[in-house]
């Protein structure tokens, strides 16, 4: 077991190391000398521009600067902010709960949904729900997430007056951050109005962030959930006499699970590339909305800060995934 | 007597029945799919309409009519025949953009699954065909770009290298690269342990001959579903792009790029921002209901 354990993680490293020589080398093809970026049309004496360069380590050997930012990233220090000379790794960190939140609701929307909708639809191969559902989940698997929040902003926001337009929290509440999770933290500051309006704000969000993968989940169940239908255990169950729901549920969802999981630890990267569109249409305050504005403000460092980090989440993730799928069955563990 | 005859008419016509070629096999079970028949006519009826745009237009897609500003769709108050789907917040006629940023989106199709599958394909030629180091290296390369969540990958690139559709292309291109490149590998892997390609091995046949007339065309099934399946994946990532102002720039009539710049009139006039929408939703989805299609028809196994 710690042997599986070991040779997985040691497989991250050299990713990660990719990923971060990869960062590090984005920064450097943005067109124009770093510093005259920053210091715009104004101009700067020659000497303070020498001196500037030395401070950042610019007139150094490329693999030197490289090494000093692996030391720096692996001692969480990622640079500061050129905009707000705040450190990135504190910008990042203030601001990732509000992601995470909206992404994990979002993978619970999927997964409550398309669940059952794809065991359902297995079960009654052919029938007229089984191509809804299908027909459905192809249609929200091609769908452009940007303007299905404009519709449901439009229709439901706009026209119904049921869910708030953008943010995270009416004006009227302050909740002091303690966890950064605001349906928790209102819960901790017994405000439960508070709540609500949190609870509100998350629905549009969370339904068009979970849309593409309440088509993958959807999609995935059903087809794992056909192939185990067809298993001889399955034939060997209802023959014993056992009701339809529990061999469904019991005997064939178990086995038929496996990928679904796999499927749902993947999709961390979509959600966290989806939340870049998310957040920018409904102004969440979230690291997807602040890497848009750190393009559009060129603040190289917070742009090479986040993606960085953001690809290590997903890395970690996917680990969590790979590690968890070997607990669970052990002819993976042991194979490799 | 007549068993005779029924014996001698069936000699007659066994020998002539012989397979029937592979495509028209693959038509024979393409054409059983009902979705993957409406996503074929769909992307055809696009593809055309792409084609002979300057032909079918009604209007010139760039020309601002002042005195037809936000006019609304034919069959809501105030439309009128003159713009069937309304005009934009410059009186452009919608209907003309959407035709003109057809042409756009096929293009960035086409373009980005022929870039990234020609990268891919090299790529997982080499690797699966030589193993060893090139594997490992190029596997490794592939497994980084992987760890990025495509969107966050693209948006980057396309902020490194400018806004613009060119880039935007070439951000889009450059994500989608290691889904080709692991294909071909597998694919690479799987057959040339095959008797037929060490029996070409062993007639001499070099490594590019090999690889290219050999293996290549026996491992071509899942490429082509992938390449469909691709070019939804780059309207929309190019489509995003554009929204996100980094992709095409206004005047340019790229579905997202209208989308983003009529998005203060969504109240007023929600056709500009409808329209360019289903124009999007309705290409891709045809995509990949064509994709499907040919996944089931090309692969027996993977038969849904």
């Amino acid at each position: 077991m710690l042997r599986f354990i070991l040779t997985r993680v040691s497989l991250v490293i050299p990713t990660f190391l990719g990923v971060t020589f990869l960062t590090f080398l984005l920064i450097r093809l943005v067109p124009g000398d770093p510093i005259e970026v920053r210091v715009g049309e104004r101009g700067i004496p020659p000497e303070r521009l020498e001196q500037l360069r030395h401070e950042l380590g610019l007139d150094q050997s490329l693999w030197h600067q490289f090494l000093d930012y692996i030391g720096g990233v692996l001692s969480g220090d990622l640079g500061l902010s050129l905009v707000t000379r705040n450190p990135v790794l504190d910008e990042f960190l203030t601001l990732f709960p509000a992601t995470i939140e909206l992404a994990a609701l979002a993978m619970l929307f999927a997964t409550v949904v398309g669940l059952p909708a794809g065991i359902i639809a297995a079960v009654k191969r052919g029938s007229i729900f089984d191509h809804g559902v299908m027909g459905i989940s192809l249609t929200g698997y091609s769908m452009p997430i940007f303007w299905w929040g404009l519709l449901l902003i439009l229709f439901f926001s706009v026209g119904l007056g049921w869910t708030p337009v953008s943010g995270r929290l009416d004006l009227l509440y302050y909740v002091e951050p303690v966890t950064g999770f605001m349906l928790i933290d209102t819960l901790l500051a017994g405000e439960y109005g508070a709540f609500w309006s949190a609870l509100h704000h998350l629905i549009l969000p969370m339904v068009v962030l979970g849309t593409v993968p309440l088509a993958v989940v959807a999609r995935m169940t059903r087809s794992a959930m056909l192939e185990v239908l067809g298993e001889d255990y399955i034939r060997t169950a209802k023959a014993k006499g056992l009701a339809g729901k529990r061999v469904i549920g019991l005997h064939a969802l178990r086995n038929a699970l496996i990928p679904v999981v796999t499927v749902i630890g993947l999709q961390v990267g979509t959600l966290l590339g989806g939340a870049i569109l998310t957040e920018t249409i409904f102004s969440w305050p979230g690291v997807g909305k602040w890497l848009i504005e750190s393009i559009n403000r060129r603040d190289y460092p917070a742009l090479q800060g986040g993606v960085l980090l953001i690809a290590s989440t997903v890395m970690a993730v996917n680990l969590l995934v790979d590690l968890l799928y070997g607990v669970l069955n052990p002819r993976i563990r042991h194979s490799r | 007597m007549t068993s005779e005859v029924q014996a001698t008419a069936i000699a007659a016509t066994v020998p002539t029945s012989q397979p029937p070629h592979p495509l028209v096999e693959f038509w024979y079970h393409f054409r059983q799919n009902t979705g993957a028949m409406i996503g074929l006519t769909v992307i055809l009826v696009i593809a055309l309409l792409a084609l002979f745009a300057p032909l079918v237009v009604p209007h010139d897609p760039n020309i601002q009519y002042r005195d037809a500003i936000l006019v609304p769709p034919v069959w809501q108050d105030g439309g009128s025949w003159r713009f069937i789907l309304g005009t934009d917040d410059i009186g452009r006629d919608m209907l003309s953009r959407l035709i003109y940023g057809a042409r756009l989106s096929m293009m960035i199709g086409l373009i980005v699954v022929t870039l990234s599958l020609a990268i891919g394909l090299a790529l997982g030629l080499v690797a699966g065909f030589f193993g060893g180091m090139v594997d490992v290296l190029t596997m490794r390369l592939m497994d980084i770009l992987l760890a990025l969540p495509s969107l966050l990958l693209a948006v980057v690139v396309a902020a490194i290298l400018g806004p613009g559709l060119v880039n935007a292309m070439l951000a889009v291109s450059i994500v989608v690269i290691p889904h080709y490149a692991r294909l071909t590998r597998a694919a690479v892997m799987a057959e040339t342990g095959k008797d037929y390609v060490v029996a070409s091995r062993v007639a001499g046949a070099g490594p590019l001959r090999l690889m290219l007339i050999v293996v290549l065309p026996n491992c071509l099934a899942p490429l082509i579903v992938q390449a469909t399946l691709g070019f939804s994946t780059a309207i929309l990532d190019a489509a995003a792009l554009g929204f996100l102002g980094l992709g095409a720039q206004p005047p340019t009539p790229e579905w997202g790029t209208m989308l983003a710049s009529s998005l203060q009139f969504l109240q007023r006039a929600p056709w500009v921002v409808t329209w360019p929408g289903v124009a999007i939703l309705v290409t891709v989805l045809a995509f990949n209901l064509l994709g499907d299609g040919l996944r089931d028809a090309l692969d027996p196994k993977l038969k849904r």
